[in-house]
Formats: C-alpha cells, sequence, structure tokens
C-alpha cells in the first residue's frame, strides 16, 4: 500500500478484525441474554465476549494507527464526519430517554391521576414513583428498614454532589481545550498536563456518580424500582455514566499516545475526536443536571 | 458525461492481489464483495421468511386450527415480519447501496472499509440469535414484530433474545448509514455537485440520515423493555407511574421513518430504471430530491397515526392526521415524475422495466389504502385488521421488494458480466405481480369486513377470501424459486454484457467494463 500517493483514497487490505469482532459481539449478547435468564454459562459466555472485543479492538484500533501516516487529508475527512454522525446517533439515544422522562412526567402521571377508574385519590406530582409508590416519598432520611422493605424513599440533594459533578465536567472541558490550544502550538509538555488533569477529573467525576448512587440505595432508599423517577433517573445518569467512562477511556489512550509522541500540531485527530466526545458528555450532563436534578 | 465504454485505468490492481476464500469473502474490505454478501443475506432472509409467511397461511386457508397451535401462529407473524424487515429488506437495500454507490459517485470503494465489513458481519450472527429463540422455552417472541409491552414485558427469555438481537441489528444498520454518509458526501468524484448525484445516491443519503436519527432511538425503547424486565425499571408499568402507551410512542417514533428507509431507496432505484428504458432523462430531477428531503422529514412528526385508537387527545389525533396526509404531497410528485418520464418516452418493456411500472402501480394503491388509514375515524374501524396487512404489503413487498427485484435486473449484468434471461425474467415478473396481487388485493375486503390480523383462526364467512390469499402466498412464495434459478445462471453464465449494458443508459456506473472489476476509480473520473 505505501505505493500509493498521497492523492490515492487510503482503501485498507483484507483484515479479520470485523468478522472477529460479530463472532465477539455474538458472546456478548447471547451471553447476557442467557445471564439474564438463569442459564449457568451466560456469565462466563458474555466475560469472553467483553474481553475478546476489548482484545480485537485494541489490536484493530493498534493497526490503524500503525497505517495512519498513510492517510491522506480525505481519509481525515472521512473519519472526522464519521465520528460527528456517530455522536448524532449517541444524541438520539440519549434523547429517547430525555423523551420518556417528558412523556412521563408531564403526561403519563397527570392522566394516572386524572381517571379514577384504576388508582382512586392518586395526585400528580414529581418526583413520583407512581400509584404504588405514592406515599413513598419522604421529608426526612428513611430508616433502615424502610430502606430494606422500600417503603420510603428520599431524593437526592441538587446542590451537594451533582453540583460538584456539574463543575467537575465543566472545568474538565476547559482543561480539555487548554490542552488543545496546547498541542496545536506545538507544546506537548503542557498539552500531555492539561490533558492528563481532564483525565484525572473525569475519574473523578465517576468517583462520585458511584459515590451518589451508594448514597442514593443505601441512605435515600432510592433504587431503580423507585417507580418512574428511579427508572428514568437512574438509566439517564447511568448512560450518561457509562459514556463518561468510555469518553475518560479514549482520552486515557489519547493521552498515551501523546506520550509517545504520536500526535504533531497539524494531525491529531484522534485528540479531536476523544475531545467531540468529551464535550458531547458534557452537554448531556448539563441537560441531566437541568432536567433530572434540578426541575 | 460520455458513455464511451472508455475501459477505466486499472493500473493499480496489482497493490491488491485479489484474495480468496475465507480471506476473500469473511475479511473482506472490497466494497463489491461486502456488496454481493449482503443481496446474498437479504435473498437467504427473504426466503426463510417468506417461508414463516407460508405457514400462516396454511394455517389461514381454513377457519379452525389446522397445522400449527395459536402460540406457535404468533411466533410465525412476528419472526416473519423481523425477517422481512431487518433481515431481507434493511440489508437488501445496503447491499444495493454497497455495490452501487461508489460506482455511482466515481470512488474506489465505502469511505470506511472495515467498518463497511464489520456492519455485514454483525447480521448473521444476530439473526443467529433471533432464529435461536425458537428453540428456547416458551418458543420465540410472540409479540408481533412491534414488541409492545406489556406483552413483551410477560415473555420468555426469547424477548431478551430478540431484544440483544435488535441492539445488534441497529449497531450494524448505524455503522452502515454512517458509511453511506460520508461515502457520499466525501468522494464524490470531481465534479459531482450534490444537485448532479444520481436519485438512487440522493435517496440513500437521505435514508442514511434516517437510520441514524432513529435506529438510537429504537435501542432506547428496546432497553426500557429490557430494564423492566429484569432491573425492575417502571417505564411501562402504571403502577410505578409508567405508561404502556410510552413503549408505542418511542416505538413509532423510530417506526414510521424506518417505514420510509424501506421505501426511499426503492424509489431511487426506479427512478434509475424508468428514463433508462423510456430513453428520456428522469423529468423533474431536482422535485425528486425536494421531495425525497420533504417526505423523510415529515417521516419524523407521523408517529401516532399507527395509534389512532390507542386514546390520544383529540388534538393529537387531529395533527398526526393531516400530517400523515400532507406525505401524499411529495409522494404524488414522484409518482406524477415517474409517469411524466414515460409520457411520449420511446418505451420497451424488459424485465426491470415491468418491475419498475409494477412498483409505481401497486406502489399507489399501497399509498392510496395508507391515505384511507390516515384518516382517524376511519381507522377506527380499519385498525388492526386485514386492510392494514395488505395496506403495508402493496407498499413494502410491491413497493421495496418488487424494487429490489427490478434493481437486480437491471444490474445483474454489471455484477455478473452476463445477461439474464429476458425470457424467464418476464415469466418472473408477472407471476410475482399476479401470485402477489392474488394474494393481498382479498385481504382489503377480509379487513373492511372486520377479519382482525394476528388471529391463528377465523370467522367462516372470511373463508373464501382466505383461500384465494393463501392459493396466491403459495405461487408467490414458489415462484421466487425462479428467481433464484435466473440469478444463479445469470452469475454461472450467458451471453457476455457489454460495458453500457442497456441502450444509453445514464450514469458512471457504465462507464466502466461488466463485470465491474475488482478495483474500480483508484483515480476518481471527472463529471462535466
Amino acid at each position: 500500500m505505501a505505493s500509493h500517493s498521497q492523492d490515492h483514497y487510503f482503501v485498507p487490505d483484507s483484515s479479520v478484525y470485523p468478522f472477529a469482532c460479530s463472532i465477539a459481539l455474538f458472546c456478548i449478547a447471547m451471553g447476557g441474554a442467557s445471564y439474564l435468564n438463569g442459564i449457568s454459562f451466560g456469565s462466563g459466555l458474555m466475560t469472553v465476549g467483553f474481553i475478546g472485543m476489548g482484545a480485537l479492538l485494541f489490536r484493530w484500533f493498534g493497526s490503524v494507527i500503525k497505517e495512519s501516516p498513510e492517510y491522506n487529508m480525505d481519509v481525515d475527512k472521512s473519519f472526522r464526519m464519521g465520528m460527528s454522525w456517530f455522536i448524532f446517533s449517541e444524541v438520539m439515544f440519549f434523547a429517547a430517554f430525555f423523551g420518556a422522562l417528558y412523556y412521563l412526567r408531564n403526561l403519563a402521571i397527570p392522566w394516572l391521576a386524572e381517571t379514577e377508574l384504576l388508582w382512586p385519590g392518586f395526585e400528580a406530582s414529581w418526583p413520583s414513583a407512581g400509584p404504588i409508590g405514592a406515599e413513598l416519598l419522604t421529608g426526612g432520611l428513611p430508616d433502615s428498614t424502610e430502606i430494606m422493605e422500600g417503603t420510603k424513599y428520599a431524593l437526592i440533594d441538587p446542590l451537594h454532589l451533582p453540583l460538584l459533578n456539574t463543575a467537575i465536567l465543566l472545568v474538565s472541558s476547559v482543561t480539555l481545550t487548554i490542552s488543545h490550544h496546547a498541542i496545536r502550538a506545538n507544546n506537548r509538555t503542557q498539552a500531555i498536563i492539561w490533558l492528563a488533569l481532564t483525565v484525572l477529573l473525569g475519574f473523578i467525576f465517576l468517583f462520585y456518580q458511584a459515590e451518589e448512587y451508594i448514597e442514593a440505595y443505601q441512605i435515600l432508599g432510592l433504587t431503580m424500582g423507585t417507580g418512574v423517577y428511579g427508572s428514568t433517573f437512574f438509566l439517564l445518569t447511568g448512560f450518561h455514566g457509562f459514556h463518561v467512562t468510555l469518553g475518560a477511556f479514549i482520552l486515557l489512550v489519547v493521552l498515551l499516545r501523546m506520550m509517545k509522541g504520536h500526535f504533531s500540531a497539524e494531525k491529531h485527530f484522534a485528540f479531536e475526536a476523544g475531545a467531540w466526545y468529551w464535550h458531547f458528555v458534557d452537554v448531556v450532563w448539563v441537560g441531566l443536571f437541568i432536567f433530572v436534578y434540578i426541575l | 458525461m460520455s458513455h464511451a465504454a472508455t475501459a477505466h485505468d486499472h493500473h493499480d490492481d496489482h497493490d491488491h492481489p485479489m484474495p480468496t476464500g475465507f480471506k476473500r469473502w469473511a475479511m473482506s474490505t472490497n466494497h463489491k464483495d461486502i456488496g454481493t454478501l449482503y443481496l446474498i443475506f437479504s435473498l437467504a432472509m427473504l426466503m426463510l421468511g417468506g417461508a414463516f409467511a407460508l405457514v400462516i397461511r396454511a394455517e389461514l386457508f381454513q377457519p379452525g386450527l389446522q397445522y400449527i397451535d395459536p402460540h406457535f401462529f404468533n411466533q410465525m407473524t412476528t419472526v416473519h415480519a423481523l425477517v422481512m424487515v431487518f433481515g431481507a429488506v434493511m440489508p437488501g437495500f445496503v447491499g444495493f447501496a454497497n455495490w452501487m454507490l461508489p460506482l455511482m459517485v466515481g470512488a474506489p470503494d465505502m469511505a470506511l472499509p472495515r467498518m463497511n465489513n464489520w456492519s455485514f458481519w454483525i447480521l448473521p450472527f444476530a439473526f443467529s440469535i433471533l432464529i435461536l429463540s425458537f428453540f428456547v422455552p416458551g418458543g420465540a417472541p410472540a409479540s408481533g414484530w412491534t414488541l409492545y409491552a406489556p406483552l413483551t414485558i410477560q415473555g420468555g427469555m426469547s424477548v431478551d433474545m430478540a431484544i440483544v438481537a435488535i441492539h445488534m441489528m441497529g449497531i450494524s444498520s448505524i455503522m452502515g448509514a454512517i458509511n453511506v454518509i460520508v461515502t457520499v458526501l466525501n468522494m464524490r468524484a470531481p465534479g459531482m455537485t450534490l444537485m448532479k448525484m444520481p436519485l438512487f445516491v440522493w435517496t440513500w443519503l437521505i435514508t442514511a440520515f434516517l437510520l441514524i436519527a432513529v435506529m438510537p432511538v429504537f435501542a432506547g425503547a428496546v432497553t426500557m423493555l429490557l430494564t423492566d424486565r429484569h432491573f425492575g425499571t417502571a417505564f411501562f408499568n402504571p403502577a410505578g407511574g409508567g405508561d404502556p402507551v410510552l413503549y408505542q410512542h418511542i416505538f413509532w417514533f423510530f417506526g414510521h421513518p424506518e417505514v420510509y428507509i424501506m421505501i426511499l431507496p426503492a424509489f431511487g432505484i426506479i427512478s434509475h430504471i424508468i428514463p433508462t428504458f423510456a430513453r428520456k432523462p428522469l423529468f423533474g430531477y431536482s422535485s425528486m430530491v425536494f421531495a425525497t428531503a420533504a417526505i423523510a422529514f415529515l417521516s419524523f412528526i407521523v408517529w401516532a397515526h399507527h395509534m389512532f385508537t390507542v386514546g390520544m387527545p383529540l388534538q393529537g389525533e387531529l395533527f398526526f392526521m393531516y400530517a400523515t396526509m400532507l406525505i401524499s404531497v411529495p409522494t404524488g410528485v414522484k409518482v406524477f415524475n415517474w409517469v411524466t418520464t414515460m409520457w411520449r418516452g420511446s418505451m420497451s418493456f424488459e424485465t426491470p422495466m415491468l418491475f419498475s411500472i409494477g412498483v409505481v402501480f401497486l406502489f399507489t394503491l399501497g399509498g392510496l389504502s395508507g391515505l384511507m388509514l390516515a384518516i382517524t375515524p376511519a381507522d377506527f374501524q380499519y385498525h388492526d385488521t386485514y386492510f392494514v396487512v395488505a395496506h403495508f404489503h402493496y407498499v413494502l413487498f410491491s413497493g421495496a421488494v418488487m424494487a429490489m427485484m427490478g434493481g437486480t435486473y437491471y444490474w445483474l449484468p454489471k455484477w455478473t458480466g452476463h445477461m439474464y434471461n429476458e425470457r424467464l425474467g418476464k415469466i418472473h415478473f408477472w407471476l410475482t405481480a399476479i401470485a402477489f396481487n392474488v394474494t393481498f388485493f382479498p385481504q382489503h375486503f377480509l379487513g373492511l369486513a372486520g377479519m382482525p390480523r394476528r388471529y391463528a383462526d377465523y370467522n367462516p364467512i372470511f373463508t373464501e377470501f382466505n383461500q384465494w390469499s393463501s392459493i396466491g402466498a403459495f405461487c408467490l412464495g414458489f415462484s421466487q424459486l425462479l428467481f433464484i434459478y435466473i440469478i444463479i445462471s445469470t452469475v454461472r453464465g450467458g451471453k457476455k454484457a457489454t460495458a453500457e449494458v442497456w441502450d444509453n443508459p445514464e450514469g458512471l456506473e457504465w462507464t466502466v467494463p461488466s463485470p465491474a472489476p475488482f478495483h474500480t476509480f483508484d483515480t476518481p473520473p471527472t463529471v462535466k
């Protein structure tokens, strides 16, 4: 392939990774479905799938990195467009859950309260755990037996951990941008320091998010089973948490590559793709903070 | 552009020795090979889904229960639809896109070839999971392809298998769609501006946008199903404040654009075939482009017409009724343009043209019955009857699938280098078109008379129409064996095809030799 000049689009040679990754994906999916239904080999199959997928993607991305000097500007543009559209698909994934939140809160709950047929006396409110959980929301903290029995729950104070986490993510976007400016100015040391700080902030965010979940389950009695409030809360923040994990991992790989000197002031697409992704999870968090925690 | 068969300069071929066996097919980065894989997969799924349909029609040949129990009947209707929608129609069009888009825009390959291969190879594994679900306790999902809660909350392990299979199909579709968009936007030959792109390229560009916008929403919906089933959430459970209707809203927010995902590329294909055999340029090219975009935009704001009877507020019913009717305007523009392209053309009626005219005629019938269904008060009568079944088979079979058959005959000489047997092709068309109408036209009457869909048994007054329908279905199904025979015999031999194949067709794909070499347009052509 090296004989190709820069005005040829880079068409890679045949590769076993896509096929092998499909097998790994099959193991994850089939293993997951089996595990959920109590079939003994389920968790093993799923683990094999995840490990296989991780190893294969590591090798696949490795080969892309190795051949990247041969990419011309057209290939670079393809990657940029591909990443942008991938982020758009992620936006639509979150849109489904935000849409569900809107529908449940503003339509489903009021309609349930309006009809006296099913649950007479149920009043619309938010947060709500629905008719069977109508009496669950407490003013103070529930005690341990109430948590065990799931008869009471309290809310997360948005001005405590969530506000701190908002600040952490917003600052991490700033440090990431400083790092980007540094790499464009060919200042590698600065770029590494600020990127490392960004990754660190990402992991601190995840730590506090885990802390918040533990608090919700153990002290507040707020779980995924706490009606629609718990459902929307944990699925929205949970999927956001997965995406932060992925984003932090992407930036960590970018950091390691930066330390190895993979990037130049002109060519650092992997950095930019990771940065776009990071800003995307940041924006989603701001949406979560407003619509899930505050309002 | 010039149509002289200037065999393109392929001096670069020595860089890529043609691989063979596993390396060629499983490890491919070649858009033509991956396109072939998609098309073969699609044809295989068409046969499998067709076999399920024949089980349904055999059972419905007469009232009462003959061959299968009602639970298995429900599994058949569910898996028939899932296999046809996600296994036959969508991958079929992706196969056409893979083969034709790089040729049509003058690109050496798809923009992201390895991802392209991954998109394909996920599918056989995803469908293995779906088919394996027949063998778990309780059998395959039996909730209908829409997987409505609360039925799917109560179902067995097969529902989880369907959910993970759908996640895999979604990953495949999104990656495929990203590849199409990037190829079209980034890899066009110099001089090919957006408004010079062939219509198949335009329709696929818009289809790909729809796919990226709605497949993740579907993934969200089935994820909520999964957590409701196993993790105690209450999205679709009113006791916890949820609402099963929420599932329907999210599903159809995906589901309605999905039906345009399945028909827009078909519009693209026949917009190529009709000008070729009418020997006139396509009438109203730019209005075709804008009509496609308008249909795509409207597809996002009509979803609740699938759920008129669910108990929506009156304003909602009215909004979705009028928005739905609005779609007939851009669709009408398209039908008008196809007919006007044929008007005073020097028409000839080779098999692809027969299929295209069949599509224009029969799809329009399906569009008209769709317009009837869009009328909210009338829909209260038609909802979930065989009228709906007839409607969507007119748009999906005689729209999407017949357009793909026409496209297959149209480009098969380019793919294989051989002409297919014209006589057999025409026989295949007439068998298909007639058997299709025998199968589905009576279902309009059944629906209007009140026969509900998705039941294994029916009132004896419906017997006669059901028997027509079942006879037609078996004829339709076995006619497709002829299609497979024609394809195989064309691959294996036949009259040599020229580079142009047809009489002065338009498009870059006709400037490369037939069969199209393994690598084409290593150096981009210039479009004037």
